[in-house]
C-alpha cells in the first residue's frame, strides 16, 4: 500500500519542482482572466448584433456563435497559431505579428473569441428570461431606456446569468490546458515538461489537484454569492430553495460546473 | 496548388482527412455505451446504502468535472501506461503489453463522460415521482423489475436535453486524443498542414466537418426531444 501511495504522491517531487508549478499556474491564471473578462466585455456587443434588425447583421452574430461553439477549441486555436504564421507577411504589413508571434497572445485571443460566443448566449438567455411586460410596465411609468436598463432589466437578467457565467469561467480554467499543446509552459505545459524529465506520473497528480482547487474554490465561491445576491428571492419563496431559476439558452446545460 | 488539388489533386490530401473523420466518429460512437451507462451506474451508486460507495462516487465525479478534460487524457492514458508496465513486469518481461492509443481514447473520454452524465441521470431519476415507485412495489414487482420496467424507460425523455449536451460536448473532446497520436480527423488535418504549409485551409476544413457534425446533432437531439414528448404536450 504504502508503495501504491509513493507511486501515487512523491512529495520529493513537489520539494524540487514547485517554482516552475507555480510559474505556470501564474501563466494558466492571467490566461484565463484575460480571456474571461475580454470575452465579457465583447459578449454584449454581440449578444446584441444577435438581435439587431438587420438581417445581416443577426445573420452574421448567429454564424459567429455556432462556428465557436460548434466546433473544438484546440481547432480554433491551432487556426489561429498555426495559421497565423501562414499569413506571416500580411501580418506584419499591418504591424500585427508581434502579437500573433507569442502562443500566449494566439492562446488569449482564440480562448476570448470562444469565450464570448458562449457568454453572448448566456446573456442573450438571461435578458429574454425577464418578461417583456416588465419593460413595458417601466414605459408606462414613464422610465428612460436607460434607466429601465439599469434598475428593471440588467438587475434580474444578471442573476440569472451569474451561475452559467461561473460554469463558463470554470470551464475557461480547464480549457486553458490547452494552451499547453501550443508550447505555453502554463500549469499543464510544465507538468507536461516534468512528466518528460522525471517520467514520475505524480506530477500529474498535483497538476489535477491544483485544477480542482480552483474549479471547486470558484464553484463554491459562486453559490455564496448567488445565495447573498438571491436573499430577496428566498423570502419570497417562503423561504425555500435559495438558488435562483436559471434559464439558459438551449444547447446550454449546466453540466460544466 | 489549388486548395481543390491539395485537397482532391492525385495527392490530395481528403481520403486522410476523411479517414480521420471516420476514426473520430467511430471514437465518439465507442465512448457513449461506456460513458453513458458508466454515468447511470454512478448515478446508481451515488444513492447507495453504503456510504463509503457513495463518497467514492462523488469524489469521482468532482474530481474528473474539476479537471481539465485533456488532463484527464493523460492521467487516463499514462496510468493506464504505468499499471501495464508493473503488471508485465510482475509477470516477468516477456509478457510485452502495449496500451493501444485509440483504446486508450476511449476509456479516458468514457472516464470523462461517465462524470458528466452521472448528473444529469441523477436529475432525470429525481424526476420519477416517488409515487410510482411506490406503487409499482406494492404492486410486488421486486426491485429489479421496478427499475427496469417502471424506471427506466422513463429515464430517456428526461435525460435527453442533458445527454445531448454531452454528446456535443464530446464530439468536440475526441480532438483532444490528437495528441496521443491517434490519426483522428484533427491529427490528420495537421498532418496534411505540416507537409504542405497550408494550416488555414486544413484546419478550415476540419472546423467545418466539425461544424457539420455539431449542427447534425442538433437538429437529431431536437427531432429526438420532440418524438419522446410527443405524449406530454
Amino acid at each position: 500500500m504504502g508503495d501504491f501511495l509513493g507511486f501515487l504522491f512523491n512529495i520529493d517531487m513537489l520539494a524540487t519542482w514547485w517554482p516552475r508549478i507555480l510559474g505556470g499556474l501564474q501563466i494558466t491564471v492571467e490566461t484565463v482572466l484575460l480571456s474571461c473578462s475580454l470575452g465579457f466585455l465583447l459578449s454584449y456587443p454581440i449578444c446584441l448584433a444577435r438581435q439587431s434588425k438587420s438581417q445581416l447583421l443577426s445573420k452574421l452574430m448567429l454564424s459567429y456563435i455556432t462556428f465557436f461553439r460548434g466546433t473544438p477549441l484546440l481547432c480554433q486555436l491551432y487556426l489561429v497559431y498555426y495559421g497565423a504564421g501562414e499569413i506571416r507577411p500580411f501580418l506584419t504589413s499591418i504591424g500585427l505579428w508581434w502579437f500573433f508571434r507569442e502562443s500566449f497572445f494566439c492562446a488569449v485571443f482564440s480562448f476570448t473569441l470562444n469565450t464570448a460566443a458562449y457568454q453572448a448566449e448566456i446573456l442573450r438567455g438571461a435578458l429574454t428570461s425577464v418578461s417583456r411586460g416588465q419593460t413595458e410596465a417601466a414605459r408606462s411609468m414613464g422610465l428612460s431606456p436607460y434607466r429601465i436598463a439599469r434598475h428593471v432589466i440588467w438587475p434580474q437578467a444578471l442573476l440569472v446569468a451569474l451561475r452559467p457565467l461561473g460554469n463558463e469561467l470554470i470551464s475557461i480554467i480547464k480549457a486553458s490546458a490547452l494552451t499547453a499543446i501550443v508550447t505555453l509552459p502554463d500549469l499543464m505545459g510544465v507538468t507536461r515538461i516534468i512528466f518528460a524529465r522525471t517520467f514520475d506520473f505524480s506530477i500529474y497528480l498535483y497538476c489535477a489537484l491544483i485544477y480542482l482547487a480552483m474549479t471547486e474554490g470558484i464553484r463554491r465561491l459562486w453559490n455564496v454569492i448567488e445565495r447573498a445576491l438571491s436573499k430577496h428571492l428566498a423570502l419570497a419563496r417562503g423561504g425555500g430553495a435559495f438558488s435562483a431559476v436559471a434559464v439558459m439558452p438551449p444547447n446550454e446545460g449546466a453540466i460544466d460546473a | 496548388m489549388t486548395w481543390f488539388d491539395l485537397l482532391f489533386g492525385a495527392h490530395g490530401w481528403a481520403p486522410l482527412l476523411l479517414r480521420g473523420a471516420l476514426t473520430t466518429a467511430l471514437l465518439a460512437i465507442a465512448v457513449v455505451p461506456f460513458g453513458f451507462g458508466g454515468g447511470l451506474l454512478l448515478a446508481l451508486l451515488k444513492s447507495a446504502p453504503s456510504r463509503l460507495v457513495r463518497v467514492l462516487c462523488e469524489g469521482y465525479t468532482t474530481f474528473f468535472r474539476g479537471i481539465p478534460d485533456l488532463l484527464a487524457l493523460f492521467i487516463v492514458y499514462f496510468g493506464l501506461q504505468a499499471l501495464i508496465d508493473k503488471l508485465s513486469h510482475a509477470f516477468g518481461d516477456e509478457l510485452h503489453l502495449e496500451l493501444n492509443a485509440f483504446v486508450a481514447g476511449v476509456i479516458a473520454l468514457s472516464v470523462v463522460v461517465a462524470a458528466y452524465s452521472s448528473e444529469v441521470w441523477i436529475s432525470a431519476l429525481k424526476a420519477i415521482p416517488p409515487g410510482q415507485i411506490e406503487a409499482a412495489r406494492a404492486l410486488g414487482l421486486d426491485r429489479r423489475r421496478v427499475f427496469m420496467q417502471v424506471v427506466l424507460p422513463q429515464l430517456g425523455r428526461v435525460a435527453l436535453p442533458g445527454l445531448g449536451n454531452i454528446w456535443t460536448i464530446l464530439v468536440k473532446d475526441t480532438s483532444l486524443v490528437s495528441t496521443l497520436a491517434v490519426m483522428d480527423l484533427l491529427r490528420a488535418a495537421s498532418e496534411a498542414s505540416k507537409a504542405t504549409a497550408r494550416p488555414l485551409l486544413f484546419y478550415t476544413v476540419a472546423a467545418a466537418v466539425y461544424l457539420v457534425v455539431s449542427v447534425l446533432s442538433g437538429i437529431t437531439q431536437e427531432y429526438l426531444e420532440r418524438r419522446a414528448n410527443r405524449g406530454y404536450v
